[in-house]
């Protein structure tokens, strides 16, 4: 693909009734809506505009979009003016070229004239237009008031914003407040004095903005421009590709010079992103070639040894030998492995099959299990299937939107845009969190009911809601009576009606008062189409499982399923978590969640493998670490995941991976995980593969190769090494045909295809011969399972409890600018805005504990102990603190504890008993921690210096 | 106790009024406090109750209490209804001003207060829409649009709310009417947004007042207070202004009222379809809502019947500047503009000859007396190259500068620009400019750039006098025509207006001497 613009309409698409016009003589229909300059570009007709976007409503502000519309008096702007039957316009005549030259003439007054130096040079609107318009001479001179000497504002990493080139057409203030709903930024002053200011007259950094690029992608001009075009120069080329952070699947243009990636542009055709972006997908991948990366293959005898570099043929060899080493001395099922959600589909295919055909057995396990395993298991077990409902346009219908357990504005945040753009429409919103996230009340935004309950207490809350509105007769009897299995309901209902689950009954243990209980369940019920968003806060809790299958109670209890704007929608953390998780990673699922203990689909598999599989479930992950500190499991191939820092309790992964043998990392990075490594795979980045990422939606989206990877190899070529030298013979030579083995495998895969997803851009799984354009929305006349399947979900408070030792119960979560265990966006810019993970307080706690803003505390569960600082905030409730668990050096997960899903083992990350204490400085453990880390990451280099 | 009537209007007080009244109280008298009449050359001005009616006296001093009293003081007018100026008034709107204490419910029902609501209630929406149309009232604000089309609009546009907004931003220089209705007959105009509201179903009207109307804000407020549950369920509130002027221009008083900066909208949507908070909306002049209560008490044809070709009913003219009769003149559209400057204005105050008269405020057109013959009369002005606007004459005698009125306009438009169209954000200060180097006799030469052999385009003559002009005329040009609203678009009104009927002020024949020298 060479380099082309992206054609820009200038206004939004309408869909209105037909009506026919001519323009220029051209006689074009288009719906009623429609502006007649995106009438005219849709013949190729190109007005003049610069205020003008199809990103963007009409503004009308820059006036050289002038046109003449035959019975009407003036010059009307083309991008304000919608069409109507029988309009004869033209778009050039002296007149308006006189006129469009007069506003240009006036603009090139006051504008720098350094086109040439320009870093915007040939990527400029304004450039172009004045072009366009013929100016030639500006007859005012260049010597009248001006804003030329204004000073440029860099404070943000990632672009500069340079007054003097600011043409003050508000897109930047438009992008803010219509794409991504911050409103960070203004027009300050009037008239001349007019200037683009960041909240209160602040520069960028300090000021509101989140930096998700919707301004810089808006700008005209050079005013604001990504720093990278600044020091690298306009791109030649674009590849489209798909994101590697979260699960949104945002898609991008990857703009290249050479092998050189110039800037990420979100893509206007995408439909998971709609042509937006957040800070991490749009500036957050300078890691791709950071100092940091690995690039040679590296072996260790043991993990206080140095690593020493070597071929790519030695660690393999390596690895080969010593996993059948390993089974040869401890049995077939003493080695496992764990795909990566950070990886492609087909990559998470290969590594689930090179357990399952290479090593015999079915220990392969994948982060899910610590994120939405319970998404699977609840939605499986209501629904029928382990997916969300509606795909993301969805929430542009719905009326009323609750929020559970998710904070989709730092998790989510191109999401979080679509959504806030809905409520400020008018769409009511009810948050269920117990902290006070950002959603709750932002400009123009503002939570109808905010349920901030104590951690640990979701179960009795949605049991509490579905109370109310079955003794309250708001259930929709007739959708239930049709949809339902009747039995399970009417247990159900009788369940949840009993007084002792009414919000009444429940307000000591939740916090929360009956009234706004009663009054969120009368909203949820009756205020139209009904959507549930939910994150980790519902999933990561020793009764995560049942939470899910609360809400789908709910939703199926007020007809929620099946229909726009409504739903049950899992917020997806990794960009192909959902796709690890379709792909066969789980212990006991094949691809398609289809189990294996089914002799059917295992033979399946079998003839197409040539190899007889193990028909009993494998072990999970915890269950594989506690086998090996029991010395039955001993060998381990870890892709893309840090298990070390991301899983809870972190003692005991550290204890499980010292236990074993052959500890195999493949990652971009020495991360906290390969310290236990005997074997180091470098890692390739999603710059430098192909392959499919599958989003929260079931969007399953291609991912294009860029640049050639630094290490020598995709992710799934070194599989395939691993594969060969263990005698599996495979040979694929490009992921379309690892796809081509899903589809032919997986039912609900059947007409995946690469060809089809290059003509479509995208599909959402089931895509097979009942479903030939994929599925966008489930359960639509009936659910996958036949009928929706009521479960009665019983309260079971969770083990891990407060009490004097222990008073304060610690959650956590994420921020907008860190990904996870933050392994890529510590290594960009990013850490600008979040250098350190910090303990949120609410101030009574923090008081009676002597803690001020800012002071190191330390952390104590009855797991372990860290210290990091404190950060007073009312945000969370009191006897509540927060963290998030983005640096290594915080190590929260040491004091996450091992208690989990009764469903899943998905960890309780989000309950755990703590105290806070003023402190000095690192705990023992991060002591310790730190001198291991250090001296595990040594490098022999293979010729030492002389 | 003898009952005076003295004004309280923001004019009148400024000539002293508050002053009398205390002292007509001290001596014991009953005071009034009521809106002005109008003719600012007679205040403070007391009306005496006396058997035989109201005696007028005035201007009037707190030293003339016994004089008045006792009728021998030297200023008495009589019956103010037979005073010159009043004499061939049409007072539909302004019938009570003056006459009535302004916050008085019941001065106000024995006036023929809300005979108009009442008739309106009897009436089904469209009736009420329909007698608005056929009254021929058009926007007082301005642009003339007809009043009763409008109305149309908002009903025939169906919505869960619709608002009526009053646009009391009176900004024009040389304009008042708006504040002395406010002030002197507050509930008329109430009683025309509650017409308004039940004509288009409405339920909630906000009134736009600006800040610099402190005592119409005082007034309003009060009276909304008092008359709550007569024009119930309708409902009203005062919100107040920030200073810019823009915010006169109906888009940005509704993006002002949503708190958001004043900022004009482009339009489409009309205000009509997508208005305040998205909802229909009526934004009408003070003028356009205080005319109503007449139409609909007194009968459509009774508005009608007064008028000049299709500009019908009255128009409260506000007399300003340099003229020996400044105030407020109620007349059905027609009279000239001679009549209005010279006969009922009485000529300037300074006794000079008249130069020019600008009309509608500091966007309209600079008439010089060879004009004097047009009739008071929409379509009559815009033919001449003016408009009506809201009614404002200013008066100028013969020692006026014309360029620097032009300069004036311009540097007006820069000041009050909202900043949103390059025209009129960019255009106004380049116009500020390029007038002082006409005024100058200063063509502009080449700049330090332009003659920089690195630039090839640019002339390097220096302009002439000529060139600059023309340069003007193309900048008038590009606001006229490619401004978002009606401050860029008609500045250039004055502006040409200035360069057309007084080109020897802009310097030519100087300029043209000395180069011929």
């Amino acid at each position: 693909m060479t380099f082309t613009r992206e054609k820009d309409f200038g206004t939004p698409a309408a869909s209105g009734e037909a009506v026919s016009l001519t323009i220029d003589g051209q006689e074009l229909t288009v719906p009623a809506g429609t502006s007649i300059m995106r009438a005219a570009a849709m013949v190729e007709t190109d007005i003049p505009k610069l205020c003008a976007t199809d990103s963007l409503e009409s503004f009308g502000s820059c006036r050289l979009c002038l046109v003449e519309i035959e019975g009407r008096n003036g010059y009307p702007a083309s991008c304000t003016t919608p069409v109507a039957p029988g309009m004869v316009v033209r778009t050039e005549t002296d007149k308006l070229r006189k006129l469009r030259r007069g506003v240009m003439e006036l603009y090139i007054s006051d504008h720098p004239l350094d086109c040439l130096t320009c870093s915007a040079n040939g990527d400029c609107e304004l450039q172009d237009q004045a072009g366009a318009v013929g100016l030639r001479d500006v007859r005012f001179g260049y010597e009248g008031e001006n804003h030329l000497e204004g000073c440029k504002d860099e404070s943000n990493p990632y672009f500069t914003f340079d007054p003097a080139k600011c043409i003050v057409c508000s897109r930047c203030v438009r992008a803010c407040d219509e794409t991504q709903g911050t409103l960070a930024l203004t027009v300050d002053g009037r008239g001349f004095a007019s200037k683009i200011a960041a909240s209160q007259d602040e520069d960028f950094l300090s000021s509101e903005c989140v930096s998700c690029g919707a301004c810089v992608q808006a700008c005209p001009t050079s005013a604001l421009i990504e720093n990278t075009v600044i020091e690298k120069g306009t791109p030649d080329r674009a590849v489209v590709t798909t994101c590697a952070y979260c699960g949104v699947g945002c898609t991008f243009r990857a703009e290249m010079r050479g092998e050189e990636l110039v800037r990420m542009v979100p893509w206007k055709d995408g439909k998971a992103n709609h042509g937006h972006s957040c800070v991490k997908g749009r500036f957050a991948w300078g890691y791709a070639r950071h100092n940091d990366r690995i690039v040679n293959p590296m072996v260790r005898g043991s993990v206080d040894e140095p690593w020493r570099e070597v071929s790519w043929e030695e660690a393999i060899g390596h690895v080969a030998r010593e996993f059948r080493r390993i089974q040869n001395a401890y049995g077939t099922r003493s080695i496992g492995g764990i795909t990566s959600s950070r990886c492609t589909n087909e990559e998470t295919f290969l590594v689930q099959k090179l357990v399952r055909q290479g090593f015999g057995n079915n220990n392969v396990d994948t982060c899910a299990r610590v994120c939405h395993s319970p998404t699977g298991y609840g939605l499986k077990t209501t629904f029928g299937t382990s997916a969300g409902t509606q795909d993301f346009d969805s929430v542009q219908h719905a009326d009323v939107i609750l929020v559970i357990g998710a904070n989709p504005t730092d998790g989510h945040p191109v999401f979080a845009s679509h959504m806030k753009r809905r409520l400020r429409q008018g769409a009511k919103l009810i948050v269920i969190d117990p902290r006070r996230i950002d959603l709750v009340r932002s400009p123009h935004i503002e939570a109808s009911h905010h349920l901030p309950l104590r951690p640990g207490t979701n179960v009795a809350m949605l049991t509490a809601m579905a109370h109310v509105i079955v003794t309250e007769g708001l259930v929709d009897e007739a959708y239930v009576h049709e949809r339902c299995d009747r039995d399970a309901y009417a247990e159900w209902a009788e369940f949840v009606s009993d007084p002792s689950r009414s919000p009444e009954a429940i307000e000591e243990l939740t916090g929360v008062p009956a009234q706004e209980v009663r009054a969120a369940a009368r909203l949820y019920a009756t205020g139209g189409n009904a959507a549930i968003y939910y994150g980790l806060g519902v999933t990561e809790h020793s009764q995560g499982s049942s939470t899910v299958m609360a809400i789908a109670n709910l939703a199926m209890a007020t007809g929620n399923v099946g229909k726009e704007g409504a739903g049950v929608n899992p917020l997806r953390g990794q960009n192909n978590v959902q796709g690890a998780c379709d792909m066969g990673s789980f212990p006991h699922e094949l691809s398609g969640y289809r189990h294996i203990s089914d002799a059917e689909t295992r033979a399946l598999f079998e003839k197409d493998w040539g190899a007889t599989l193990d028909p009993e479930p494998g072990l999970r992950i915890p269950n594989m670490l506690d086998a090996a500190t029991d010395g039955t499991f001993k060998g381990i191939f870890i892709q893309g995941e840090d298990i070390l820092q991301s899983d809870p309790n972190t003692r005991h992964v550290a204890a499980g991976l010292a236990a074993m043998e052959c500890v195999v990392v493949q990652d971009l990075f020495l991360n906290e995980t390969a310290n236990y490594a005997h074997v180091f795979l470098p890692g390739s980045t999603f710059l430098e593969k192909d392959g499919t990422f599958t989003n929260a939606e079931r969007r399953i989206q291609l991912v294009r190769k860029v640049m050639e990877p630094l290490n020598g190899y995709a992710d799934w070529e070194v599989v395939q090494l691993v594969a060969n030298a263990m005698g599996l013979g495979w040979g694929y030579t490009h992921p379309s045909q690892i796809m081509d083995e899903i589809a032919r495998l997986t039912p609900t895969f059947a007409g995946v295809n690469y060809d089809a997803l290059e003509q479509r851009g995208s599909v959402q799984w089931p895509m097979n011969e009942a479903a030939p354009d994929g599925t966008p929305m489930m359960h639509i006349d009936h659910f996958v399972r036949g009928k929706g399947m009521f479960v009665v979900t019983d309260y079971v408070p969770t083990d891990e409890r407060t009490g004097p030792r222990f008073p304060l119960l610690l959650t956590t979560g994420r921020i907008l600018s860190q990904y996870n265990v933050g392994a890529q966006t510590r290594r960009t810019a990013n850490v600008d805005w979040h250098a350190e993970d910090r303990l949120e307080i609410h101030p009574h706690d923090a008081e009676n504990r002597g803690v001020r803003d800012g002071d190191w505390v330390s952390l104590r569960s009855r797991a372990g102990e860290t210290t990091l600082r404190a950060k007073i905030t009312d945000r969370v409730a009191p006897g509540v603190v927060y963290t998030t668990f983005h640096h290594p050096d915080t190590q929260a997960n040491v004091i996450t504890t091992d208690f989990s899903d009764w469903a899943t083992n998905c960890p309780e990350y989000k309950v755990t008993a703590v105290q806070v204490t003023p402190s000095n400085g690192p705990s023992d453990w991060q002591k310790s921690y730190r001198e291991l880390a250090e001296a595990s990451r040594r490098i022999e280099t293979a010729e030492p210096a002389e | 106790m003898t009952r005076v009537f003295i004004s309280k209007d923001m004019a009148s007080v400024a000539l002293g009024a508050d002053a009398v009244a205390q002292a007509f109280a001290k001596a014991g008298c009953e005071v009034v406090r009521t809106g002005s009449h109008g003719l600012f050359a007679i205040e403070p001005l007391v009306e005496v109750e006396t058997s035989e009616g109201r005696v007028a006296y005035g201007p009037v001093g707190p030293d003339d209490v016994a004089a008045v009293l006792d009728g021998s003081h030297g200023t008495r007018i009589g019956a103010i209804a037979d005073h010159p100026f009043f004499v061939r008034q049409q007072r539909f709107t302004f019938a009570r001003c003056g006459v009535t204490d302004p916050l008085s419910l019941s001065d106000y029902g024995v006036h023929g207060g809300w005979k108009g609501l009442e008739a309106a209630t009897a009436l089904s929406a469209q009736d009420v829409v329909d007698a608005v149309k056929a009254s021929g009232l058009r926007g007082r604000g301005g642009a003339g649009f007809p009043t009763g089309i409008k109305w149309q609009t908002v009903l025939d546009t169906p919505a869960d709310e619709k608002f009526i907004v009053c646009n009391a931003d009176e900004g024009d220089s040389g304009t008042f009417a708006d504040r002395m209705l406010m002030e002197g007959d507050p509930y008329c105009l109430i009683e025309g947004m509650a017409i308004a509201g039940h004509a288009v179903g409405a339920g909630r009207g906000y009134i736009y007042i600006r800040s610099e109307y402190p005592f119409a804000i005082e007034a309003m407020r009060e009276a909304i207070a008092r008359s709550a549950s007569r024009i119930a369920p309708f409902t009203l509130e005062v919100r107040v202004g920030a200073g810019a002027y823009v915010c006169g221009e109906e888009t940005a008083l509704l993006d002002s009222i949503e708190g958001k900066r004043g900022q004009v909208r482009a339009k489409p949507p009309l205000p009509a379809i997508e208005g305040l908070w998205g909802k229909p909306t009526v934004i009408n002049n003070v003028l356009s809502l205080a005319a109503v209560p007449f139409i609909l008490a007194e009968g459509a044809q009774s508005y009608a019947d007064v008028g000049f070709g299709r500009s019908r009913g009255t128009m409260p003219i506000q007399i300003a500047g340099n003229v020996r009769n400044g105030g407020l003149y109620e007349v059905g559209f027609g009279v000239t503009l001679g009549e209005l400057v010279n006969g009922i204005g009485g000529g300037t105050a300074s006794g000079r000859p008249v130069r020019a008269v600008q009309v509608g405020g500091p966007l309209g057109a600079y008439f010089p007396p060879s004009m004097f013959h047009l009739p008071f009369d929409y379509e009559a002005f815009a033919q001449a190259g003016g408009l009506i606007g809201h009614a404002g004459i200013t008066v100028f005698d013969d020692s006026v500068d014309m360029a620097h009125m032009a300069r004036f306009a311009m540097e007006f438009c820069a000041v009050e620009s909202c900043g949103k169209c390059t025209p009129c954000r960019i255009g106004s200060t380049r116009g500020v400019e390029l007038i002082d180097r006409i005024v100058a006799k200063a063509p502009r030469a080449a700049g330090a750039l332009e003659t920089m052999p690195q630039i090839r385009n640019a002339s390097r003559a220096a302009r002439t006098h000529d060139e600059e002009v023309e340069l003007l005329r193309d900048l008038c040009d590009t606001m006229k025509h490619g401004s978002l609203c009606a401050l860029g678009g008609f500045t250039p009104y004055p502006v040409l207006s200035a360069l057309d009927h007084f080109p020897e002020d802009f310097g030519g024949g100087d300029a043209l001497r000395e180069a011929a020298e």
